[in-house]
């Protein structure tokens, strides 16, 4: 990593409150937190899905199922690149019907990761709703999508890279704005 | 990877790779929508010059699930049975622009000759060429024995297959060997030296002519069947004493550890190899290794169509 033209926008207090906020936030939309499912996506949605699951259940006394939905085989850009390695899909036991979905990821930027999700939902089932949490909204979207729940909103240039680091897989809680883009990281 | 023509291509990276990716693809068999996106636009095209009934049936459904369009091409009612070349079959498939073609012919090596000819552009997956090699198959057993025996995670290290049966004439024997080798298996074929081929030797496994001495410590037997039809010599006396010698009946399988599973690639001649009791056994995952055939080829499929085809080599 390139520090001289990197910068921590958000350090492991930050994220936690944020994380705590959005728990929040959550639980006041839905009046409760009844037939409520969170569904991270890998990688980092998962272990945000989890948090946000914790501080939930520490506030309403009653635990939420948590899930991982793996959008690879959904994606617009499979025949960009190589065929890729799938993540894992773990669907909690209660499924998806008739439940209130939020959506977890780490960076919103096109908008094309959710799109996809929403597609693999179609055909898990038929939720109540789905909403959209994430840590970071970075803008540019390419798709008439909006998150219902923000960690953080920070207006980045399009060269520019976000990248979030969480405990769970790299060590450290960590959201990093990188002055040039190497390509990697939250570009889906 | 373009093509897969040989279980032995597979390094062990490639191959756990193709075992993930079916153990993801495995849970879509459980949903309401048994269908995803993935290869919508691709063509896979089944080209099958010898009957089969599980892998074609697999590979169409393995396709289908993945939205690809399936074209389904059999020898007999063909113009092959006029005489066509193989040559002019995949020119005609390239022309109406299948992506994947699935082959299986009687000669071994059709499938190479296929993939390196410069007919065709696609990718081309071997599904059992002559007495030459089956990988999808020893994929699919390679998934069977990873569920039951290592928990679906991980290559196979330390465990112990036995293979019993005709040898000679079986693809998936020497798949397996090359494949189960490669993931870490410790593979002991057992046949009579009349079933067995010239340079087995050089296999990476060991070799009994004694059924019974390789059974205690298996902690998987498969059986290969006995195929009559490539016979065209007298390998052994009678089909009784053949069962009497290299038969998996009851009292075998009480030879075996508890925990062992009993494998068969299909189709089965219940009686010969195999008996009924022990094919329809709670140890026996038979019907389970078909299921779990969707799920690898699907994988494969995947792996091949799903990316970008034009920068593969």
């Amino acid at each position: 990593m390139d520090t001289s033209r990197s910068h921590v926008v958000l350090d492991d207090a930050d994220i936690g409150r944020a994380i705590r906020r959005i728990a929040h936030e959550i639980v006041e939309r839905a009046r409760g937190s009844e037939d409520l499912v969170l569904l991270g996506v890998p990688t980092r949605g998962v272990p945000l899905a989890h948090r946000i699951a914790e501080a939930i259940a520490s506030t309403e006394g009653r635990s939420v199922p948590v899930g991982s939905l793996d959008i690879t085989l959904y994606r617009d850009d499979l025949r960009l690149r190589p065929a890729r390695a799938l993540e894992y899909t773990s669907i909690p036991p209660e499924g998806i019907d008739a439940k209130t979905i939020i959506l977890v990821d780490d960076v919103l930027f096109s908008g094309r990761t959710v799109r996809a999700a929403l597609d693999a939902l179609n055909d898990l089932g038929r939720p109540a709703a789905v909403r959209l949490a994430v840590l970071i909204d970075r803008g540019h979207r390419e798709l008439p999508i909006r998150p219902d729940f923000v960690g953080k909103n920070i207006p980045t240039s399009i060269v520019e890279e976000v990248r979030v680091e969480v405990a769970e897989i790299d060590g450290v809680d960590r959201v990093t704005i990188l002055g040039a883009s190497d390509d990697r990281g939250d570009q889906r | 990877m373009k093509h897969l023509l040989s279980a032995g291509d597979l390094t062990r990276d490639d191959a756990i790779l193709i075992l993930d990716t079916a153990t993801e693809l495995a849970t879509v068999t459980d949903r309401s929508v048994k269908k995803l996106p993935t290869l919508r636009g691709r063509t896979v095209v089944n080209l099958f010059f010898e009957d089969s009934t599980r892998t074609r049936i697999s590979f169409e459904v393995a396709a289908k699930r993945l939205s690809a369009d399936v074209i389904n091409f059999a020898a007999k009612g063909s113009s092959v049975s006029k005489g066509e070349s193989l040559k002019d079959t995949a020119l005609t498939l390239e022309a109406i622009g299948a992506d994947a073609v699935v082959i299986r012919h009687g000669s071994s090596g059709a499938p190479h000759r296929l993939a390196k000819a410069g007919w065709i552009g696609g990718s081309v997956i071997n599904a059992g060429d002559g007495t030459h090699e089956h990988p999808t198959q020893a994929l699919l057993d390679a998934f069977t024995l990873r569920r039951h025996l290592r928990e679906g995670r991980g290559d196979l290290t330390g465990i112990r297959v036995t293979i019993v049966g005709d040898v000679l004439h079986s693809r998936v024997a020497r798949s397996n060997v090359l494949l189960l080798r490669t993931l870490g298996a410790h593979v002991t074929v057992v046949a009579p030296p009349t079933l067995l081929p010239f340079g087995i030797s050089a296999w990476p496994c060991d070799v009994t002519y004694d059924m019974d001495s390789a059974l205690p410590e298996a902690d998987a037997v498969m059986m290969l069947r006995v195929q009559g039809e490539r016979m065209r010599a007298a390998y052994f006396p009678s089909a009784n004493e053949y069962s009497r010698a290299y038969g998996l009946d009851a009292q075998r399988l009480r030879a075996m550890r508890p925990d062992s599973i009993i494998m068969h690639p299909g189709p089965m001649n219940r009686g010969m190899e195999i008996s009924a009791d022990v094919a329809d056994s709670d140890r026996s995952v038979i019907v389970e290794q078909v299921a779990n055939g969707v799920s690898v080829r699907m994988a494969v499929l995947y792996l091949l169509l799903g990316g970008d085809m034009k920068g593969q080599g």
